[in-house]
């Protein structure tokens, strides 16, 4: 047997149910390999070593009794900081939250305990889940496991860089504006926004409402469907969750079969601003997928293009207000309260200590466009260009299964390279903005190195709405020939670790 | 919000006020009402914590009211019922789709910091109610005035936390030593009923607005929908007013009197922003729009937070709730299950108790209707009811300052007194006797007229003495009535009346000293 921790998902389930491991000697050998290279990657804010050996005791307990397990029952997991956990802290990367101990857990999290599956810690992200790079976090960046002087990618850099580090088999995040395909894409693993209102939002702090979205981080396709399938289905604690059947994402991963599907390519992100090399990696990929059978063709969509103006009205106006009950009057940090300020002083103090410098700029922003006077011009405009972008998403579904683009224009970039330039830093989601303000599904699965500088390139995969089973089809055979042609998966290539 | 509202009187608590009838004379009233009526739901509006009144504090709270990063609200189906039930009550139309909105604003008893409400699409627009004056501003056919209140909308939202500042000497956040907030009240569903702008009231504007919330009381109350008890705040109003030069046809700068927490207070809060404005207009200054706080004390407004800095809320849809789009069959189940409006009730029971609308009006503002009708029920005859709950008992609830209905007698009680009248075992004065002991404890009124021997005697021989003595007592009397003056005997049947302590049968008596004294 391989080292427990190189080993999938799908084969420590296996060996769990089977008795060719426990999962606490799993879990043990995950506990190792952090202690080994989270001092360099910095994937997690905090490991909770002895919940988790208690999780795997009850896995093999379970199976000692004869208990049936579940697809997952013993596999490890990196989750978000941004999910809360009756016993764990939770801080989304704030200071304003550095300590909170939430008193419930978020849906997702309970599904994943009844699940059998061993949380070993939370992970690192961006502020609020506000950026690409996880540098705005307020606890310090996380690093890329193929290049430890480059970002992860972010928001959830921490669960991806924890995944490509082989800390964890899988990794939860969560998709705002790419804040799982991208650092997916930027670490050589499988990131996947499922349809919007899929998972629940129950207990994920939000960012945006509308479009923050759970999804799996895996190093296969497959391990990334089995924790979708544990994941999603309809929560009647939030009223946004779909009530309708799970897509059968688990038969999809399996079904590596590209024969008789339509594949379009949407010319609007295949132009200017992309990496030479991404670029390359992306047109290797479309030609693999016709060689495979696929019929490919080009789908405009023309509104695409103002998809990143959109989401940084849309996204910002809404965490303007989401954010808003971080005033230092009920949990987490409270600065200024010596008994001679009002409490409006304290909130502000607290607010202007607490927040980091994205996290406030995002909340003028948002303030600035829902105000009286601007709301129509920003918000309201805004609103109508994000209906226009699902009418580009409807027309283009009517012509083909899947619409196909690269996950991110470049690479993963250097620590510091863009911290300064927020424009530079909010184009790295430009190509999975769309997909948020839509609701459908995207996946994005690596497609190979980049030759200029090789580092991972993603391949993002969208499906409509409630068809994420077809994206997982698309990406299996995209995996597959790649393992193939190289002859080992990808992320043994991996050298930023010794 | 804290921060204006410890601004002090303006305009007058300083200036000399015009009276009423001259202010009325020269400027036309225009009013409004937002009313906030706490729903009597089980659980709250977005989450399964109790929607009960009051507890220990912070007991009734959970992650979703307490607005804990990462929960989230789910509608409750029993609050948008209720409110469509109101709205369809109010005449409204229900809308097909709608949303909630946020309203943003920082303050430390919302534990948001934005308030889920609704904003350009409530869910109830565009409806009426009619409201009937009291008696003294009967209409031009003498009979009791009515007025048709526009409706503009009804909406839900939800209620925020209560603040408790302590150690200073006010009771407001200036000065305290330290604030307290509670949220119990927090998400508990709260529907706000706002009128059009009622024209045309001319000097009845303080009696109409009284009279809207007194009608608006008793129709939640009918729907179910609501305890409404006012002094515990679960029914709060916001009267609006404003006054423009009379016939002008212009609308004048409005102030908003916020948390009127009675009906007699809505009547003064507008009479007093009346006389109030006549002044400021009259010295030629300008109205500033303001929220005002009325004090139930001095009966006068003072100003509060100016709406001319006004806050800007930056309502936007709720992205954590979907549309709400009530199917219209269900809103057809919920008008088909509506109860018997109190408006259609008042007006069956007058036709059905033979009275005049005055009347009906006076058993209503007596709270006594509920009563009367019970009353009916258990034997006694309209009349009789109206009789002894409006006379008697109401004017004994009025002098312990009792609400009526809260008086220790049982509708069935005064109907088996009345029964005792009608037999002719017990005259008026003995009745009240009889009620006295009810009312004090001493039993059912046939416990109370055995135990102290109440019984009308009309037994001519034990009467005849008492006559006598009448008769030998009033000579000047008793020669008036030999004299053909039978009128006088009035006062010789009180007499005998007084010296039997009301136990004789008056008509009796009457006809023994008749008897006595001519030759009929």
């Amino acid at each position: 047997m391989a080292e427990l921790f190189r080993m999938t998902a799908a084969e420590i389930a296996a060996a769990v149910r089977g008795g060719g491991a426990s999962a606490a000697e799993v879990t043990e050998a995950h506990l190792a390999r952090i202690e080994q290279v989270d001092p360099q990657v910095r994937a997690f804010l905090h490991v909770a070593a002895d919940r988790a050996r208690e999780a795997a005791r009850a896995v093999d307990q379970r199976r000692a009794a004869g208990e049936p397990l579940g697809p997952l029952a013993g596999v490890p997991l990196a989750l978000k900081d941004v999910f809360t956990t009756k016993d764990m802290p939770t801080t989304c990367g704030s200071a304003i939250l550095n300590g909170w101990l939430p008193p419930y857990d978020a849906t997702i999290t309970r599904r994943l305990r009844e699940a059998g599956v061993v949380i070993l810690g939370k992970t690192n992200m961006d502020e609020f889940a506000m950026g690409s790079s996880t540098e705005n976090s307020a606890f310090g960046p996380s690093h890329n496991p193929w290049d430890l002087s480059r970002v992860p990618g972010g928001s959830s850099g921490g669960s991806s860089a924890a995944v490509a580090a082989y800390e964890a088999p899988l990794g939860v995040g969560t998709d705002t504006g790419g804040s799982i395909r991208q650092p997916g894409a930027v670490c050589g693993v499988v990131g996947v926004k499922p349809t919007y209102g899929g998972n629940s939002r129950y207990g994920v702090v939000a960012f945006a409402s509308s479009l923050d979205t759970p999804g799996p981080l895996a190093r296969t396709v497959l391990d990334a469907a089995l924790l979708h399938e544990v994941m999603s289905g309809h929560d009647p604690c939030d009223a946004t969750s779909i009530d309708a059947p799970v897509p059968p994402v688990v038969a999809a991963a399996r079904h590596a079969d590209v024969s008789g599907m339509t594949i379009g390519v949407v010319p609007e992100f295949t132009g200017e601003g992309f990496q030479p090399g991404v670029l390359a990696r992306f047109t290797e990929a479309v030609e693999l997928l016709e060689s495979l059978g696929a019929k490919v063709t080009e789908v405009s969509c023309p509104h695409f293009t103002y998809a990143l103006p959109a989401y940084y009205l849309i996204a910002p106006s809404e965490a303007s207000s989401n954010l808003a009950r971080f005033d230092g009057m009920r949990y987490g940090l409270r600065v200024g309260d010596d008994g001679t300020r009002s409490a409006e002083e304290v909130m502000a103090l607290t607010r202007a200590q607490g927040f980091g410098a994205e996290v406030k700029r995002r909340i003028m922003l948002g303030t600035y466009a829902l105000s009286s006077g601007y709301y129509d011009a920003y918000y309201g405009k805004a609103q109508q260009v994000r209906t226009l972008i699902t009418r580009d998403f409807e027309a283009a579904f009517d012509r083909v299964d899947v619409l196909v683009s690269p996950t991110t224009p470049t690479t993963a970039f250097p620590l510091g390279e863009r911290v300064d330039d927020p424009m530079a830093m909010y184009l790295a989601d430009l190509c999975t903005i769309p997909s948020d303000l839509a609701g459908n599904a995207a996946l994005s699965v690596p497609c190979g190195l980049s030759p200029d500088d090789g580092l991972p390139v993603g391949l993002q995969i969208m499906a409509p709405v409630l068809a994420d089973d077809r994206m997982y089809r698309v990406g299996a055979a995209v995996e597959a020939a790649l393992d193939t042609s190289r002859g080992h998966p990808l992320l043994n290539d991996a050298k930023g670790l010794a | 919000m804290p921060s204006a509202m410890g601004r002090g009187g303006g305009v007058g608590a300083s200036t000399t006020l015009v009276g009423y009838d001259e202010a009325v004379s020269r400027y036309d009233p225009l009013i409004g009402l937002e009313t906030h009526v706490e729903l009597g739901t089980r659980t709250k509006l977005f989450c399964g914590c109790p929607a009960t009144f009051g507890g220990e504090p912070n007991t009734h709270v959970c992650p979703v009211c307490l607005g804990l990063p990462g929960s989230l609200p789910v509608p409750s189906r029993t609050a948008i019922e209720y409110t469509i039930r109101i709205g369809l009550a109010l005449n409204c139309s229900i809308a097909e789709w709608c949303r909630f909105a946020r309203k943003n604003y920082f303050y430390p008893d919302m534990p948001k910091n934005f308030q889920i409400s609704q904003y350009d699409e409530p869910l109830c627009t565009d409806g009426w109610l009619d409201v009937v004056l009291d008696e003294s501003e009967a209409g031009a056919d003498g009979g009791p005035r009515m007025f048709r209140v526009g409706i503009e909308r009804v909406h839900l939202e939800e209620d925020t936390g209560k603040s408790q500042h302590l150690g200073g000497a006010t009771g407001r956040i200036h000065g305290a030593d330290y604030s307290l907030v509670d949220y119990n009240r927090a998400g508990i569903p709260l529907v706000e009923i706002v009128t059009k702008p009622v024209e045309g009231t001319g000097s009845l504007a303080p009696a109409v607005a009284h009279a809207y919330v007194r009608e608006l009381r008793d129709l939640l109350r009918s729907l179910g929908v609501s305890d409404v008890r006012m002094e515990e705040g679960s029914l709060r109003s916001d009267v609006n007013t404003s006054l423009s030069p009379r016939g002008s046809g212009r609308w004048g700068t409005r102030t908003e009197t916020k948390n009127v927490n009675s009906l007699r207070s809505v009547e003064r809060a507008v009479h007093y922003e009346i006389e109030r404005q006549a002044a400021v207009l009259d010295a030629g200054e300008r109205v500033i729009q303001e929220t005002r706080h009325f004090h139930e004390d001095s009966g006068i407004t003072t100003a509060g937070r100016s709406k001319e800095e006004a806050q800007d809320y930056r309502y936007f849809p709720e992205p954590d709730l979907v549309p709400l789009a009530p199917p219209r069959d269900w809103v057809e189940q919920i008008r088909a299950a509506l109860p018997e409006l109190p408006s259609a009730r008042r007006a069956r029971l007058q036709e059905a108790w033979g009275i005049t609308a005055a009347e009906m009006i006076n058993i209503r503002n007596a709270g006594a209707l509920d009563l009367v009708e019970q009353t009916i029920a258990a034997g006694a005859s309209p009349a009789d009811a109206r009789k002894w709950w409006l006379n008697e008992l109401a004017r004994r609830a009025n002098d312990t300052g009792a609400e009526l209905a809260s008086l220790p007698i049982t509708p069935a009680d005064v109907a088996a007194i009345a029964a005792l009248v009608q037999s002719g075992a017990l005259n008026d004065n003995l009745a009240r006797q009889a009620i006295e002991g009810v009312l004090a404890g001493e039993g059912t009124p046939d416990e109370v007229v055995a135990a102290r021997g109440l019984a009308v005697v009309s037994d001519d021989t034990a009467l005849a003495a008492a006559v006598d003595e009448a008769i030998a007592a009033h000579p000047d009397v008793a020669d008036k009535i030999r004299a053909g003056k039978v009128a006088a005997a009035g006062a010789l049947v009180g007499a005998v009346m007084r010296a039997t302590r009301g136990q004789a049968d008056a008509s009796r008596v009457r006809e023994l000293i008749l008897a006595r004294l001519t030759d009929s």
